[in-house]
Order: structure tokens, then sequence, then C-alpha cells
């Protein structure tokens, strides 16, 4: 086309007169040949997998059958679970002091947790987990009391930290690592505006960190937190080189007998997926509590 | 009439930058304010220094009778601790220009929330006081939406709401229309004009000289730190005597 063309006078002259009628016409939606070329593609991958999980006699879906909620894997179970909620619940109660020490205006409660946080996302949890377990070796008594003076009460480590409590504890200071940095975020998260809006309101301290800083922050700091938990859950597993009764530890030492390796590593799969399910499903609901008020 | 605020040689900075280089300033019981300038003159680390969301360098600031932040012993005077400077804080009320509601509180539980725990008022009470005070504002409807189903100027007339909950001696209003749509200033306005024509004292930071000229008892002009000219609305705004007010007016009118 050339810049200096003359107006297109029919054209104008079409548009003054009578417009184009389109109304009556068909429309042909655009066709996607290739995307129904990779639907079908797809579609016999998905059939050959699902097909060979349920006829390959490898899997030995009878013996899965058999152990899936035998008692022993139920109790492995539980165990499991337990350890999931004590490691949490003290990691994250351990994490909000952390955060808020970090969050302080003191450089020494500042510097304490920054090294803890430090310290606890360094040491790889299965070594951390065999130190506890090995507390007794260290230290084979406990004393409380004024530091490098006299001790006031004393324990012996051997009766104090059995492999259960160890495991907790292991798992719990390892987490509240990550839930400190977690539950910092989202306080950082909340407008600032939020709190001066509280402090020139007058409402006491504590009350504006639970009243209007914390459920703004746990918008934030749910998703991540969620992942921290399903995370633990399955991380519990490494428990098992404490010889703590646990589901993966349990399934080891069946196979270990009855050599059937691959239908109990299923065995503890399908419980870790349910569980994982039910904490995703737990999650959407706690999720929904906490945004009350806001548009996305 | 006697000084609600009372502010003498008030400095402030921020790093080497000084915000504030000597403020003297005394607002009498029902009086009207308003403070004007340029950005960047002070006017609202000045409003903030009252409320001590911001802690002067040097100088003193007192609200009816008591000094703001201290506590005056003998010949010493004594910082106050957090928990002293909130109640403090409960006798001045002050608005923001970003409103600063609580989104995931409903409208009547942002307003009840600082009478039921800073005063300790009963729920019940504290209920029937915000309700009459949407009203009062022209949102009863309101009570149970969420700050963000609220348009700006709805929003600015809730935080104002729930500042005059607390009951306070005095209102600070720190450029409450900034943050709105043209057409939505008016509603707002009109709900501090109300205020002021019943005698409430304050002290508004605006950029609206429309509504300084009508309201104000007194026109404060800063500029750099310092307070420039001060007056009735008549003098300052229509006689200034200050170069610098003069640019200013110029500018804005």
């Amino acid at each position: 086309m050339s810049l200096t063309s003359d107006p297109p006078v029919g054209k104008a002259a079409a548009n003054g007169a009578e417009r184009e009628d389109y109304s009556a016409l068909k429309v042909v939606p655009v066709r996607h040949p290739w995307r129904w070329a990779a639907v079908v593609v797809t579609a016999v991958l998905v059939a050959q997998f699902a097909h060979g999980l349920i006829t390959n006699p490898g899997w030995e879906w009878d013996v899965f059958a058999d152990f899936f909620t035998t008692r022993t894997i139920l109790k492995a179970v539980w165990i499991t679970i337990q350890l999931t909620f004590y490691g949490t619940a003290l990691g994250f109660a351990l994490g909000i002091v952390l955060a808020f020490m970090r969050l302080s205006r003191s450089p020494f409660l500042k510097s304490v947790a920054f090294t803890y946080i430090w310290a606890f996302r360094s040491i790889p949890l299965i070594v951390q987990l065999l130190f506890w377990f090995n507390l007794t070796y260290l230290y084979k008594r406990l004393d409380f009391g004024i530091p490098f003076g006299p001790g006031f009460f004393s324990f012996d480590t051997a009766g104090l930290v059995g492999a259960m409590s160890a495991a907790v504890l292991g798992l719990a200071l390892h987490q509240a690592a990550y839930a400190a940095e977690i539950v910092r975020g989202g306080v950082l998260a909340v407008d600032g505006g939020q709190l001066e809006a509280a402090a020139a309101l007058g409402i006491p301290r504590l009350r504006q960190l639970r009243r209007i800083v914390l459920p703004q922050a746990m918008r934030s700091i749910l998703p991540n937190a969620a992942n921290e938990v399903i995370s633990l859950f399955k991380g519990t597993s490494i428990v098992s080189v404490m010889a703590i009764g646990e589901l993966f530890y349990q399934v080891q030492v069946i196979y270990g007998r009855n050599g059937r390796v691959v239908p109990l590593l299923m065995v503890a799969t399908v419980w870790y997926i349910i569980l994982t399910t039910v904490l995703s499903i737990a999650q959407y609901y706690v999720e929904r509590h906490f945004s009350r008020g806001a548009t996305r | 009439m006697t000084a609600m605020v009372d502010i003498r040689s008030v400095h402030k900075s921020f790093g080497s930058l000084e915000v504030l280089r000597g403020i003297d300033l005394e607002v009498r019981s029902g009086e009207v304010a308003v403070v004007l300038g340029p950005s960047g003159s002070g006017k609202s680390t000045l409003l903030r220094a009252i409320n001590h969301l911001e802690k002067v360098d040097s100088g003193w600031i007192s609200v009816a009778g008591s000094l703001v932040g201290y506590r005056r012993q003998g010949d010493r005077l004594y910082e106050l601790r957090e928990r002293e400077i909130l109640k403090q804080r409960t006798r001045i009320g002050f608005v923001f220009q970003n409103f600063n509601l609580f989104p995931h509180l409903t409208v009547l539980e942002n307003i009840v929330e600082a009478p039921v725990s800073a005063l300790r008022r009963p729920r019940k009470e504290a209920v029937r006081a915000a309700e009459a005070l949407l009203a009062r504002v022209g949102l009863a409807d309101k009570a149970a939406a969420y700050p963000r189903q609220l348009s700006g100027g709805q929003q600015q007339r809730v935080a104002i709401a729930r500042a005059l909950a607390l009951e306070p001696e005095l209102l600070l209003f720190d450029e409450p229309t900034s943050a709105l749509d043209p057409e939505l200033v008016g509603e707002v306005l009109d709900v501090i004009k109300d205020l002021a024509h019943q005698g409430t004292t304050m002290i508004v930071v605006t950029h609206e000289i429309g509504f300084a000229r009508e309201v104000a008892d007194t026109v404060v002009f800063m500029d750099d730190g310092r307070i420039v000219e001060r007056g009735a609305p008549a003098e300052v705004l229509d006689a200034p005597r200050h170069e610098r007010t003069k640019a200013f007016l110029s500018k804005v009118l």
C-alpha cells in the first residue's frame, strides 16, 4: 500500500450507503488437529501405565491388601501421625518465638535467633537426629542452675531422652528453624499501616499481635506452613534410622522378613498419600477461614 | 479558652534530614486548625508527633495538659512505657490518608475493637455506640461489610467513626481525602465539617483550600520544617504576608 494513495472512494461510498450484515452467517470455530493428536498419544500412555499397574503380578496387590490394615501397620501409622503432630506443634511454637526474636529491636535476641536458624538449617536432619539419639554419650547428666556455677537439680540423660522423645526433639528443633522464617515472612507481609493504626487506637501490644497482625500474616504463612507440615510428615520416615516403629521402619521390618518388598513399599506409599490428602483438605478449609474480607 | 495542644520548639530529624526545625503551635479547645504546605514541609511528621507515632528529638508537646510520651516527676522527665503511651493515644483520634482499616474485620468489628480492648468497655455497649457512630457518618447499613467491599469515601468515613469510638478529646486528620477519587472527597469533608461545627478540637493536614476557608478557625502554613505563617483563613489565604505562602497558594488555587 502506498502512503499517498487516494482515499478508498468505493468502500467509503459503500459504508455510507449500506453496511454489510453478518448476522445471518454461520460461525466456524478454529480447529486444533494437533491438540487432538496430543490427547490421543497421552491417553494411550496413561492407559498403558494403568494397565501395567493393575495387571503386572509383580505389584502383588493381594499381599498389599493383606498388609494394608494389619495391626502392626496401623500402629506404625499412628506413631507417624504422633511424630508429625508433636514435631509440628513444638516446632511452630519455638518457631514463633524465634521469629519475634528476629523481629525484635534487641541486637542480642536478634543474633541468637539468627544463629539458631543458621545452625539448624545447616545441619542435615538425619545427622541431627543421630546426635540426639547419642546424647547420653556426650552428656551423662543434665544440670539446671547457674551457667558455670552451682546446679539446682539434675537428670540422667539416659532416662530423659528415650528414642521417641529424641526423635520428636530432633524433628521439632529442625522444624523450628524453618517455621521461624515462615512466620517472620508472614509478619513482614502485613502492611505497616496496620500496626500504626492499631498503635494509634491504643490497642494493647499483645492484642495487636493476636487480633490484627497474626490473622493477616496467616494468609501468607499458611501455604508455606502446610508445605512444611506435609514435608515433615513424610520426613518422619528418616526417623527409621533410630529404630522407632513408625510407618517406614515397620514396612522395612516386614519386608525384611517376608521378602515382599514392592507391595509393602506400596502399603507405606498409599498411607502417605492418604494422610497428605487429608492435610491438603484441612489446609483448604483453614485458608478459607483466614481469607475473610480478602478479595483474592 | 485553654490550650488543648501546646507544641514548644519541636525538632525532629530523620538521619541527616531535619524535617521539623523548631515548631511552636498552640491549638485551643474547640479550635479547628488546618495545616497547609507543600509536600515534604513536615506537616505529617508534626501531626504524627502529636500522637507520639513519631518521637521528637527535642522540644515538647502536651495534649490536654499532659506531656506526650513523658511523665514529669520533680525536675525529671521519665520516658513513658509503651503501655502508658498506648493509653495516652486513646484520648487522641487519628485518621490516616490510607484509612488503614483492618481488612479482616467487618466494619462494626473495626470500630468496636479499640473501645473493647483499650478502654475495656463492655462489648454490648461498644456495639451500640458503634452503630450510632455508623449512622452518624451515614453508613448504618454497612456494619457487616468488610472494608474492601466499600468505596474509598465510605472506608474513610468508617475510619473516622473508628477514631470517634474512643471519644477522643482531639482529632488529627492526615490528608484524609488525598487517596480518594475526586467525586468522593465531598462526602468525607462533609463528615469532618459536621464534627467541626459540633465543637470538636481538630488539626487537619490537607490540600483542600476550600475546606480550609470554610471550616478552619486557624490556618497554619508550613514550609521546610517551619511554621511560616498562621492566622484566620481570611488573613492567610486571601492576604498572605509571606512570599512562600503566596507562591504555594498561587499554585494550588
